[in-house]
């Protein structure tokens, strides 16, 4: 596996080397640095701890800050990558251009909050008629079946709280790769708020 | 934000041919076939223009073998080769989508003539 963190930017659209307006989502990279390794003799799997974003060090816990020992400075976001692809020494500075070579991404993120939702939204469910005299506009219908069970299955589909979990997008195209700017362009959306953080991976399928 | 209006700066073109609603232009547009390149006229009637920044289109309208075509361009687009004013028109509003409603002499638009000052 091949990855980064970044932080979503927007949406935007550009130009792509056909001439086509492309709709793109901005990716910033910020600062990725390989904050440990772990390896199969001393944690029984390979990893590769990657941190992200500045914070100052008055800011974080003692304990949260002894794992920077090695790498340097402490980071905001610290993530796991399992058997990471490109060979790295703690302490390492990994940009955008990991991404050079790589046509497709998939990418994974933690999607907008909807609150508490029905099962039309949540789940898409068809509902009723909303005219011609309804008396079932939105509802979820039968939930189970009759004496018995006499209960209602755990899992069933219900209204509920909505989004805020993680999503992955697979197969996304890179459009365009700013090392300037350390910033990376893909086709299409991508899950989450603005300024959320997301996970940039070489495509797995692809 | 900034990091986006800074991506959108660099798409944009630093100078576009100044023409307004109801000009009639030519739009000389490339179109690639495979390996091969050429350049295609497009000329018609500037109806609308739509959006802002690097997403900023013009929609142009020719009458074709009596059928009316309607092309979206995006002004900013690498691929619009040159862009002609052959004719100012004398239009009041911005949009002129009542054209398309319109056949023969009605759907004309006047031509603009500036009178010249003492």
């Amino acid at each position: 596996m091949l990855g980064l963190i970044g932080r979503k930017v927007g949406m935007t659209q550009v130009f792509d080397d056909r001439g086509v307006l492309t709709p793109v989502t901005v990716i910033k990279i910020d600062g990725n640095v390989v904050v440990s390794q772990r390896t199969t003799d001393k944690n029984g799997y390979n990893a590769c701890v990657l941190g992200a974003e500045a914070i100052k060090p008055s800011k974080v816990t003692k304990p949260y800050a002894g794992q920077f020992k090695e790498s340097g400075e402490p980071k905001r976001i610290l993530m796991e990558m399992r058997d990471y692809d490109q060979e790295v020494v703690v302490g390492d500075t990994l940009g955008v251009d990991l991404f050079k070579e790589i046509a497709f991404v998939d990418i994974e993120g933690t999607s907008k909050g909807k609150g508490f939702q029905g099962a039309m939204k949540r789940h898409g469910f068809a509902g009723g008629n909303a005219t011609h005299g309804s008396k079932f506009k939105r509802g979820l219908g039968g939930t189970g079946m009759a004496a018995t069970p006499s209960r209602v299955f755990k899992g069933t589909k219900m209204p509920g709280r909505m989004g805020g979990e993680k999503t992955s997008v697979q197969n996304l195209r890179v459009v365009k790769i700013d090392e300037d700017k350390q910033v990376l362009m893909v086709k299409g959306a991508v899950p989450g708020p603005r300024q959320g953080v997301v996970i940039v991976k070489k495509a797995k399928k692809k | 934000m900034d990091i986006i209006k800074a991506i959108e700066a660099e798409q944009m073109k630093d100078s576009v041919e100044e023409f307004r609603i109801g000009d009639t232009v030519q739009v000389h547009f490339k179109i690639i076939e495979g390996q091969t390149e050429r350049i295609q006229v497009f000329e018609g009637l500037v109806i609308a223009k739509k959006n802002s920044g690097v997403r900023k289109t013009f929609v142009v309208r020719k009458m074709s073998y009596g059928v009316g075509v309607e092309r979206v361009f995006p002004l900013h687009s690498p691929r619009i080769d040159k862009l002609v004013v052959v004719r100012k028109g004398r239009v009041r509003r911005s949009k002129l989508y009542y054209i398309r409603d319109r056949v023969g002499k009605a759907a004309k638009v006047q031509e603009l003539i500036k009178k010249k000052r003492h």
